[in-house]
């Protein structure tokens, strides 16, 4: 496995026009649900990823994109905090398959929000040190990603989203789900 | 449709939340926002209800039964109103140090000063040391900074240590 060196824009691979699709709200059950494992070889999955970027890229702010927060159920995501001051390192904007993480250490607490549920922020501990393994699309490549900071944070939140979960499942406590008061 | 404030303080014990709800859901009550903690060990709760077709006296005659000599349950029917919908800046308040009466007077006192609206509050004492916590809103234009310099004036007056840090949160 490819362990890719850290701070190196992850190869997105020649693509096909992506579409720029609706995004799915909480509650619909696809976003509570594991997403299944998809072949990146599969014509598919490169038109999945090509939309997955085309969707991110018009969404002010939006740093990353899960494929079941556009109703497709694969797990699948891209992601991209170039532009985030709280970024350290950063892999560029990318699509990552059927990621897992590998380690995690150094739980910080953060308050975070999802475009799939606008209405709400929480606030989540996450691993700012991580490692996660994926796969590349149409090229099947597996990678490791090793990365820290405001990058971390995006990776595990996408990752669970291809599990079936929101930050809501994950927030540190009675107190830590806020109604959200500031749109993009 | 009728909007109820109910508040539920006193002795803690286990089933109070399940029995003033299902109080409540007798009447076909639907719970809205509602916040509950245990203070110096003392059970505390206040909730945002719907209830169609019913009146505070409704409400007190179905929580008689939870409503006793150590628990005490309150009925207040609420005006109807709009839920507010106004953008701001979040911040977080924190204020820690030895207890002292007037902490919480003086430094909520400086956000009220310039229009600053405590979102959420916690204050916490034990073994002799002081903490407050809160979540504020200021009115688009404020000085924050100015602000900022001001509560370190007041915490300072009070032997005390204040921050104003903006609660940002990151959409992923």
């Amino acid at each position: 496995m490819n362990e890719h060196p850290v701070g190196t824009p992850v190869p997105v691979p020649d693509l096909p026009p992506g579409r720029v699709l609706a995004e799915v709200l909480a509650p619909d059950p696809i976003l509570s649900a594991a997403c299944k494992t998809v072949d990146p070889t599969d014509p598919a999955i490169a038109q999945l990823c090509a939309d997955l970027l085309a969707t991110m890229d018009v969404a002010p702010g939006c740093v990353g994109l899960a494929a079941n927060q556009i109703g497709v159920d694969a797990r699948a995501f891209s992601l991209d905090v170039r532009e985030h001051p709280k970024t350290r390192t950063c892999h560029g904007r990318f699509v990552l398959l059927n990621a897992e993480v590998l380690e995690a250490s150094r739980n910080e607490k953060a308050r975070e929000g999802c475009m799939s549920v606008p209405d709400f922020t929480g606030d989540v501990k996450r691993a700012t040190r991580l490692t996660v393994k994926g796969v590349l699309p149409v090229t099947g490549e597996e990678i490791v990603i090793r990365t820290d900071a405001f990058e971390a944070r995006a990776l595990q939140h996408e990752i669970d989203h291809t599990n079936g979960f929101l930050f809501l499942d994950r927030v540190a406590g009675a107190h830590a789900i806020h109604v959200r008061k500031t749109y993009l | 449709m009728s909007r109820f404030a109910v508040t539920v303080v006193g002795h803690d014990r286990p089933g109070i939340v399940a029995d003033v709800t299902g109080a409540l859901a007798e009447h076909g009550g639907n719970i809205e926002d509602s916040s509950m903690t245990l203070l110096r060990g003392h059970f505390a709760w206040t909730l945002i209800v719907d209830i169609p077709d019913a009146t505070a006296a409704d409400l007190d005659q179905t929580l008689a039964n939870v409503n006793a000599d150590r628990l005490k349950v309150a009925v207040i029917e609420l005006a109807d109103e709009d839920d507010a919908d106004e953008q701001a800046a979040d911040y977080w308040l924190t204020v820690h140090g030895a207890d002292r009466p007037g902490i919480v007077s003086a430094v909520t006192r400086v956000v009220a000063e310039v229009g600053g609206n405590l979102t959420n509050l916690t204050t916490r004492l034990a073994g002799g040391m002081y903490v407050v916590g809160a979540d504020v809103d200021f009115p688009t234009g404020v000085n924050v900074q100015q602000v900022t310099e001001q509560l370190t004036t007041t915490a300072t007056e009070l032997g005390v240590v204040a921050a104003l840090r903006p609660a940002d949160s990151d959409v992923l």
